[in-house]
């Protein structure tokens, strides 16, 4: 059968395929053919799933367990595992200061540079909300860098940008600022990276210009009629409506950022990094400490799970559905 | 437009005339603002494209947007490749990998799309979530096991670790964007395709995939982008240089230039790198940014 032989049907029968739907629904319990039904249903589900269960089993689930296992362990490739208890995770905590150090800055590098490309991307798009001529070209320049912002390519921009004598510092010389090169200064790769995830906050923004278009203008007519100034409507008006977007890109937001890695890597050279994502690949590839890394990787697993778990439970507090009020 | 004048006495006429002229003002004051933040947010780009006319020389000396002596030598140097592979070679890997990438998404989660959407089978609700959960899981978790199994079946320095996850659906983002897609179809369709006696599959591939046209596009172009852009798995799996796609080449330029080396050919390297996204951003600009707006966020 056709797809335009279906849509005449459809035309012709949408009232009463509604009115076959709900009288099947009350024979259903009685209907001998329903439990061939349901076992068809089943094996056509699992037909369609099979691709993605056998990813999900195989690349996730699997693994999962068995990186848990690897992290009670001492392995490298080539010998078996050792089960070493706790170990691990008492060297990541007390014996390891580069663990340590790599996490705070990780961890600097999310929460402040999620918060800060957040800011960036709500102001952006509610100056482009503004008006919606001319607002097209500015909303596509915006999104580029978050196509590229991750790659190879950019990073090493990024490093010919902040190298000494390079476009940033001989421009802050020219106002009498003298930082030299941010590449050879650890105190500076931060901030780098920081500026480069700022960089890429053009897909948030996108993702908040949308949910401003969807707030009612009358909500904006009603509250500037009861004298709300520009600040008042923000507070009372946007920021309310805007918190499921904002969870969201909140969530979304911290939880990629714990996972910079090309930029982390090409940006620190492959040593030691900024990110700990860069350690977390030193030690499990290059040192063959593959039980080691796993107990790092399960650390932050449980970490971005409290976090998720966090925001989730305070949701209520401060995200606002539309249909939950009065 | 809302006229505050209360008891519209004098200049009736004069106030929604300085109105105007007040909008007109804000409009181009808001239309330089913006291509201000447009030069600063572009910058970098700007400045990576004039930079690989740089001879150079000029790196270090001159960090400015304009060349003082312009040269295309760059581009010579980089189609020579590095390390005995030439540049070509590192395209062709990339584009091998991005394509097969876009194949094995799109198929693969719009097959496990169309399960979670549309049919009702026991353990639907368990697999959903678990779905939604692998969103959230951080990539660290997976990767070790993955690269033990890889290894023990011999395929690293292959392709396969790279591609064959594709094919498994293993990008859940791509999967629950079409869900959502699939959900807001109307269902009447698919119904009286049943009642005329189709089955699943002759309803998903007759019914649902053209509808769903523009979600398989949006999920085709990031499955190419974040191919072309990955540098984790290459980095683990491919140890060979003539397999080497181009974010790893992009990274003997790098370790060979913080030696003090071609900083003009890492550069140029580095752009030619990016130009096919920049063409693809340029062709399907509406697409990307659409999807990003509509299906990113319903729901």
């Amino acid at each position: 059968m056709s797809t335009t032989a279906t849509r005449v049907i459809v035309t012709e029968d949408r009232s009463s395929a509604h009115l076959l739907r709900k009288s099947r629904r009350e024979v259903d319990p009685v209907r001998p053919g329903q439990r061939a039904r349901v076992r068809r249903e089943t094996a056509a589900g699992y037909a369609f799933l099979t691709p993605w269960l056998i990813g999900f089993l195989g690349l996730t689930l699997v693994p999962m367990v068995y990186s848990l296992y690897l992290s009670f362990t001492r392995y490298n490739i080539f010998a078996p595992p050792k089960w070493i208890g706790l170990d691990n995770y008492i060297r990541l905590f007390t014996k390891d200061p580069v663990f340590l150090q790599s996490s705070e800055i990780t961890l600097i590098y999310v929460f402040v540079g999620t918060p800060i490309t957040l800011a960036a991307a709500l102001g952006t798009a509610m100056l482009l909300n503004y008006r919606d001529k001319g607002s097209g070209f500015f909303r596509s320049a915006f999104y580029a860098p978050s196509l590229i912002g991750a790659s190879v390519s950019i990073a090493i921009v990024w490093r010919a940008m902040f190298a000494t004598d390079g476009p940033v510092d001989s421009g802050l010389q020219a106002f009498g600022i003298d930082l030299g090169g941010w590449i050879g200064n650890p105190s500076m790769v931060l901030p780098m990276m920081i500026l480069l995830h700022v960089w890429t906050f053009g897909s948030t923004m996108v993702i908040f210009l949308a949910g401003l278009k969807q707030i009612p203008k009358e909500l904006y007519e009603a509250a500037e009629m009861d004298g709300a100034g520009a600040w008042r409507r923000f507070r009372a008006v946007t920021i309310p409506m805007l918190s499921p977007v904002m969870f969201f890109n909140l969530l979304l937001g911290l939880i990629g950022a714990f996972q910079v890695f090309a930029s982390a890597y090409i940006i620190s050279n492959g040593s030691g990094g900024p990110a700990g994502m860069t350690n977390f690949i030193k030690r499990g590839f290059s040192d063959g400490q593959m039980g080691y890394a796993a107990a790092m990787a399960w650390v932050l697993l449980i970490v971005v799970a409290l976090l998720a778990f966090i925001l989730f439970r305070t949701q209520k507090s401060w995200v606002h559905y539309a249909g939950d009020d009065k | 437009m809302t006229s505050t004048t209360i008891g519209g006495d004098a200049r009736p006429a004069v106030a929604p005339r300085r109105r105007i002229k007040r909008k007109t003002v804000q409009t181009v004051v808001w239309f330089i603002g913006l291509s201000i933040l447009t030069v600063i947010v572009l910058y970098p780009l700007l400045w990576l494209f004039l930079a690989t006319f740089k001879p150079n020389a000029e790196f270090g000396t001159n960090p400015g947007l304009f060349p003082n002596q312009p040269t295309v030598d760059n581009y010579g140097k980089v189609m020579e490749g590095i390390a005995g592979v030439p540049m070509w070679r590192f395209f062709l890997n990339s584009f091998i990998l991005a394509v097969s990438a876009v194949v094995g998404t799109v198929l693969s989660s719009a097959l496990a799309a169309y399960a979670f959407a549309r049919v009702q089978f026991k353990g639907l609700g368990i697999f959903f979530a678990a779905m939604i959960g692998t969103l959230l899981l951080p990539f660290h978790v997976v990767i070790i096991p993955q690269y033990i199994i890889f290894n023990k079946l011999g395929w690293v320095d292959t392709f396969i670790p790279l591609i064959l996850p594709k094919f498994l659906a293993t990008s859940a983002f791509f999967v629950f964007l079409i869900v959502q897609f699939i959900r807001q179809m109307p269902r009447d369709m698919d119904e009286a395709a049943r009642i005329d006696g189709a089955g699943h599959l002759r309803i998903f591939w007759s019914i649902i995939l053209p509808l769903i046209k523009p979600a398989l596009i949006t999920c085709a172009i990031f499955a190419f982008i974040w191919e072309w852009n990955d540098f984790l798995s290459p980095l683990l799996y491919l140890t060979s240089p003539e397999n080497y796609p181009l974010p790893i080449g992009l990274r003997l330029y790098n370790d060979a230039s913080s030696g003090g080396a071609d900083y003009g050919a890492t550069v140029t390297a580095s752009f030619v790198a990016l130009i096919p996204i920049l063409l693809f951003f340029i062709v399907f600009q509406r697409f990307l940014v659409d999807g990003v707006a509509t299906q990113g966020l319903k729901g």
